[in-house]
């Protein structure tokens, strides 16, 4: 199996660096999650035209780019879900996150205006449960006085592909509600109680616009750049939120990043007053042995150069930057955590 | 003589060369098949294991827990290409009719032209034109008459009665069907052109109408060329992948009604092969691939035999 994968890989990355065409051997190679590629794209593009060094990341998906890391066919791999520190651990890996993104539900019900539903974790739960079936249920009434719900049955949409946006999702409902997580559980694709799957951000997207009474979710830039009917959700804290940067922002600050444990957080139902509950970060992966110290070398020094620089970039993108402490603590676990093929710190 | 002599064996050696070329090639084309069928065992081993025959059959399909099934993605693939068919076969059928009898000189080949430019088109356009123009007019006007009309008969029922969505096997379907008339219907409008004139005119002047000259001599003279077409046409409705994805709503449910989302094997592998975490998950998925390889091996084996039989009967009647 791991050999049929590593041929696998070693195709698609064959024919990526065929096609990439202008990719020199000093380049930095990455594969993985879809998500971050947009930022990891801009970020790239800026940091060649001041260092000449070019990254060459493939976006084939979370699941892709751990088998490729473990198969040792790219510089990092990038994944949505964060590998615990058992999982990381076997495969001799280190993990740090780069930007923080938020999963935001989104609605098409005619009259409501976006910002108008509130929503608690539970009726959300509820509805991808199939346990509410109509939008005048008296659970989301109860919520939404003065709001005009139709008594229509509920479209519930969600993502056909494995995918980040998915895991964070179910991660949350599975910590707000005992039934979800008893009967489906989180991972990346679970398996879905009602409802149709639309491929990609795009899909959900395109489906909740074209059909009415429907309900999905997508990553926070989709919802804004859709201008898609996003509601408000109640936090840990009791408070309706609204999705925002800063309060993607405020559910990073409030979480307790342990580099030890690989920073595995998952940003989900977070405490403080303007967290946003379904918020989430993306991962790097990297050999904790490097048996070519100079590439590692430049991966660690793209990624000092992105939480440096890369801030501004990320926030024009609708991501949201780490909190400046967790960065001086992903830096810190370099030194401690990567080493060179003679044992001695890569980053210093 | 001499240079006679070796002339001639130059040529005899060219020949030889030429003939093992040509066998080299063709014998690539199996190798190239064994190899994949190999792949695809070796790689299903693990879900064979841990699942059996019981993969077959059972229509769970959890990743959380890694329990696997391919029932529904099974049904997906037959219930999308045997609508496709049922729609393609007599508009294509009446299409090949029309511009090889009926259409004047002069519409034959603007029509004809058309009809190859609808087999280019790449499958991603047709379930972007599916997703964003087809499904909401399905939704809107379609769904609900067929709810209101079709779903009401007895019998038939359950496969008509579902939410108006749009999003469902039934549009995935139709969206197949409009997809392999250009094949079908080009490769039927080619064996009809091709029956002598002589036939036709011949069963013209003993007065039978179109109709049974089209049932009669062209349909009897063409018929493996037509079958062919249908095969064709069968063998991209069930492998296609994006255009289904787009429409057939990707839910891993078996529901009798049409008017679900359900999905099936292709969209279920281009879907989540990318975010398959674990051994078992991804051999879950090479099996669906083999799976799809065995019916396509099937359903062209049966046409391959229903020919066989007829050419059969024929021999005897003659």
């Amino acid at each position: 199996m791991s050999k049929l994968n590593r041929l696998l890989g070693s195709i698609g990355l064959t024919a990526a660096l065929l096609t990439a065409g202008t990719t020199f051997a000093s380049d930095i190679t990455g594969a993985g999650a879809t998500f971050p590629y947009p930022v990891y794209a801009k970020w790239a593009e800026a940091y060649k035209a001041q260092t000449n060094i070019g990254l060459n990341y493939q976006s084939i998906g979370s699941g892709g780019g751990i088998k490729q890391i473990k198969a040792k066919t790219v510089n990092f791999g990038a994944t949505d879900a964060p590998l615990n520190v058992n999982e990381l651990g076997m495969a001799g890996l280190t993990q740090f996150p780069t930007v923080i993104g938020g999963v935001v539900p989104v609605i098409n019900v005619e009259g409501v205006a976006p910002g108008q539903l509130k929503l608690t974790g539970d009726t959300l739960a509820g509805i991808y449960l199939g346990k509410i079936t109509k939008w005048n249920d008296p659970k989301i009434v109860a919520d939404n006085a003065g709001v005009a719900l139709p008594d229509a049955g509920i479209n519930v949409v969600h993502r056909a592909d494995g995918s980040g946006t998915t895991f964070i999702f179910v991660t949350y409902l599975s910590q707000v509600s005992t039934d979800w997580f008893r009967s489906v559980g989180a991972a990346s694709a679970v398996q879905w109680p009602l409802g149709m799957g639309g491929k990609g951000n795009e899909g959900v997207a395109s489906n909740v616009k074209s059909i009415k009474n429907s309900i999905g979710y997508v990553e926070y830039a989709y919802a804004l750049q859709n201008k898609m009917t996003y509601v408000l959700l109640k936090n840990r804290d009791g408070q309706f939120v609204k999705p925002e940067d800063v309060n993607f922002q405020a559910a990073a600050a409030n979480a307790k990043w342990k580099a030890e444990e690989g920073f595995y957080q998952i940003l989900t139902n977070q405490p403080g007053k303007s967290s946003w509950p379904i918020t989430g970060a993306t991962f790097i992966l990297m050999h904790t042995s490097q048996a070519n110290s100079e590439s590692a070398k430049e991966v660690l020094k793209f990624f000092d150069w992105a939480y440096s620089n890369g801030g501004k970039l990320a926030s024009d993108l609708d991501y949201v930057p780490l909190p400046e402490n967790v960065i001086k603590m992903i830096r810190d676990s370099w030194k401690s955590q990567i080493k060179g093929a003679d044992g001695k710190a890569v980053w210093k | 003589m001499h240079t006679l002599d070796t002339r001639l064996k130059r040529q005899n050696l060219l020949d030889i060369l030429f003939r093992s070329i040509t066998r080299l090639s063709a014998f690539a084309v199996l190798a190239l098949l064994i190899g994949i069928i190999i792949t695809l065992i070796i790689g299903s081993i693990p879900a064979i294991q841990a699942f059996g025959f019981g993969f077959l059959t059972s229509s769970e399909w959890n990743p959380v827990t890694e329990q696997f099934g391919a029932l529904v993605p099974i049904f997906g693939t037959v219930a999308t290409a045997t609508i496709a068919l049922l729609i393609a076969i007599p508009v294509s059928f009446g299409i090949a009719l029309f511009l090889t009898e009926l259409s004047p000189q002069w519409l034959r080949r603007p029509l004809g032209i058309a009809i190859e430019l609808l087999a280019g088109i790449p499958s991603i356009i047709y379930g972007m034109w599916g997703l964003f123009v087809f499904v909401p007019l399905f939704a809107e006007h379609v769904e609900p008459w067929i709810n209101e009309h079709l779903g009401t008969l007895p019998l038939i029922s359950p496969l008509f009665t579902g939410p108006n969505m749009g999003i469902s096997v039934l549009a995935a379907g139709i969206i197949l069907a409009i997809m392999v008339i250009p094949f079908i219907a080009s490769v039927m409008r080619d064996v009809f052109d091709v029956v002598p004139s002589l036939l036709k005119e011949s069963a013209y002047g003993l007065g039978a109408t179109t109709w049974e000259v089209m049932y009669q001599v062209v349909l009897p003279y063409t018929k493996i060329g037509v079958v062919g077409g249908i095969m064709l046409g069968l063998g991209r409705a069930l492998g296609e992948t994006m255009a289904v994805t787009f429409i057939i709503g990707n839910a891993h449910r078996l529901s009798a009604s049409l008017l679900e989302p359900g999905n099936s094997i292709s969209s279920a592998l281009a879907n989540e092969f990318t975010e398959a975490v674990g051994d078992l998950y991804t051999s879950a998925l090479i099996e669906l691939g083999l799976i799809l390889f065995f019916i396509t091996f099937v359903v062209l084996s049966i046409a391959r035999f229903m020919l066989f039989k007829l050419a059969q009967r024929e021999g005897r009647g003659a």
